[in-house]
């Protein structure tokens, strides 16, 4: 329709990947992305790093939200990275991780590429207005 | 936007993921992709899914592609869900349960917020449909919004139309009479091993019955009632004759328990059936005409509407001639001569 103004909306998936169980963060955020005008693809529990790479590849999402609490980020989330380069969506996605980070694992996610780590004490509003100013600008 | 169409053609997810994110926001040369890809597109089969919520749309949906894959056939599926009116925003769940093809990128899975319109189907739907024709795809499925009972827009794009009944759904059935049973071309009972599920298709069943004979007196083959018996007579074998020419359609009910992937060969097997009918009826292609004709008059339609809004900001704003109205100045009727006047002029003098 061309009369209507063009429909940007951001789109985001939130993932839940390998065996943790605990979801309550990744619905909440869902509900509070959904709630701020953002379409957001909900993953599922218990998904392998593939099924992220092409649910982020095939929705064409803006922002990839990684939620793990179980320890295993530091061999997750470089399989997500490396099947996102491999589909060439690595540029223009932006990549957030979700959960209970320890310190000194922050920063080799930060340099595979991670925008932002978002701890157990980040409030819905700090992460919809990160999501909202640093949302990739594809045009 | 060349060579994202020429990678969308060469296979490449990516181009293809993009292509239909640009259709749907509706970016500015979205239509120079879209026309680029028509020549590509014609090949690929479009199934329709509608029903109400909790119907079992997507596990349907996920058992389908899998049962196509393991057929060698490419599959592409754009699962509609509703967004909010207010803040635009959206759950889209429906991927969640597509668990049979996860890893498996020959089937290319879209979720599409239905961002505000109605029917069921997203106004960029059609045009996202040709993006994964024109990338190959074999069979195309578009799962709707399980909103209820005014999903008609899906006879628009789909080629077969699978409405799905859950059972023990008494008067969901009755509620059906009212649009949707007009645009099945099959009916599933999904959940067919749940209490109930024998009654949903003998109602079903009752209703197609009922419909056909309705479609009989309308298009006159039973008109006996106002004929005299000799006339009736020979209208009857006359209808009857040309009943055996003109192939036609009466929707069948599958039975699925989609979970566990029961009557799925043979829901296949039926919209086999339906396409094959399709071909040899000529309504394919009548179909696709009447597609291209509606989607014709629609671009026309935005692109009048327009030049129109154009022609009225040129002129000093729709407010300006509202003052003029109200002041008695003129009226609704000579503002509307007096812009289309010249439009007119130029129109005639072009063609």
């Amino acid at each position: 329709m061309s009369e209507a103004p063009e429909q940007r909306t951001i789109r985001c998936l939130v993932g839940k990947v390998g065996l943790d169980g605990h979801d309550r963060g990744a619905h909440v955020i869902t509900r509070a992305f959904r709630d701020a005008g953002f379409e957001v693809i909900y993953s599922g529990l218990h998904k392998a790093p593939d099924e992220i790479v092409q649910a982020t590849v095939q929705e064409d999402v803006d922002v990839l939200g990684i939620s793990i609490l179980s320890g295993a980020h530091s061999t997750l989330v470089p399989k997500i990275v490396a099947g996102l380069e491999e589909y060439g969506a690595l540029e223009d996605t932006m990549i957030l991780v979700g959960g209970i980070i320890p310190e000194e694992d922050r920063d080799e996610l930060l340099e595979l590429g991670v925008a932002k780590i978002f701890g157990p004490g980040a409030s819905m509003d700090e992460i919809v207005d990160f999501v909202r100013e640093n949302a990739p600008d594809r045009r | 936007m060349k060579s994202l169409v020429d990678d969308l053609l060469d296979g490449d997810h990516r181009a293809l993921a993009r292509t239909i994110s640009l259709i749907e926001d509706r970016t500015p040369g979205y239509r120079d992709l879209v026309s680029q890809l028509h020549e590509h597109t014609g090949h690929a089969d479009v199934i329709g899914i509608t029903g109400s919520p909790g119907a079992g749309k997507s596990t349907l949906v996920d058992k389908m592609a899998e049962a196509y894959r393991d057929r060698g056939l490419t599959v592409g599926v754009i699962a509609i869900d509703p967004s909010s009116p207010f803040t635009g925003g959206a759950v889209l769940g429906d991927r969640i349960r597509m668990a049979s093809n996860t890893g498996d990128m020959d089937v290319f899975f879209r979720s599409m917020s239905a961002r505000g319109t109605l029917g069921g189907l997203s106004t960029a739907t059609t045009d996202a449909v040709k993006a994964l024709d024109a990338f190959g795809k074999d069979k195309i499925i578009i799962e709707t919004v399980g909103a209820g009972q005014n999903e008609v827009d899906i006879v628009r794009t789909a080629d077969t139309v699978t409405v799905l009944v859950p059972p023990a759904s008494g008067d969901d059935v009755q509620m059906l009479k009212a649009g949707i049973l007009e645009i099945a071309d099959l009916f599933v009972v999904n959940k067919a091993d749940l209490d109930g599920a024998n009654r949903t298709v003998q109602e079903l069943r009752e209703m197609i019955e009922m419909r056909r004979d309705e479609l009989a007196v309308a298009t006159g083959h039973h008109g006996a009632v106002e004929k005299t018996g000799d006339d009736a007579a020979a209208e009857l074998e006359a209808g009857e004759a040309d009943d055996a020419d003109d192939p036609s359609w009466t929707p069948p009910i599958v039975e699925t328990v989609a979970k566990r992937g029961d009557g799925l060969e043979e829901l296949l097997s039926v919209l086999e059936d339906h396409r094959e009918y399709l071909v040899e009826s000529g309504q394919l292609e009548a179909k696709a005409r009447e597609r291209y004709a509606a989607e014709i008059r629609t671009l026309l339609r935005e692109d009048a509407a327009d030049l129109l809004s154009e022609e009225i900001d040129a002129r000093g704003g729709i407010e300006a001639f509202v003052d003029q109205v109200v002041d008695r100045e003129t009226d609704p009727y000579e503002v509307v001569d007096d812009l289309l006047a010249p439009i007119e002029e130029c129109v005639r003098e072009q063609r």
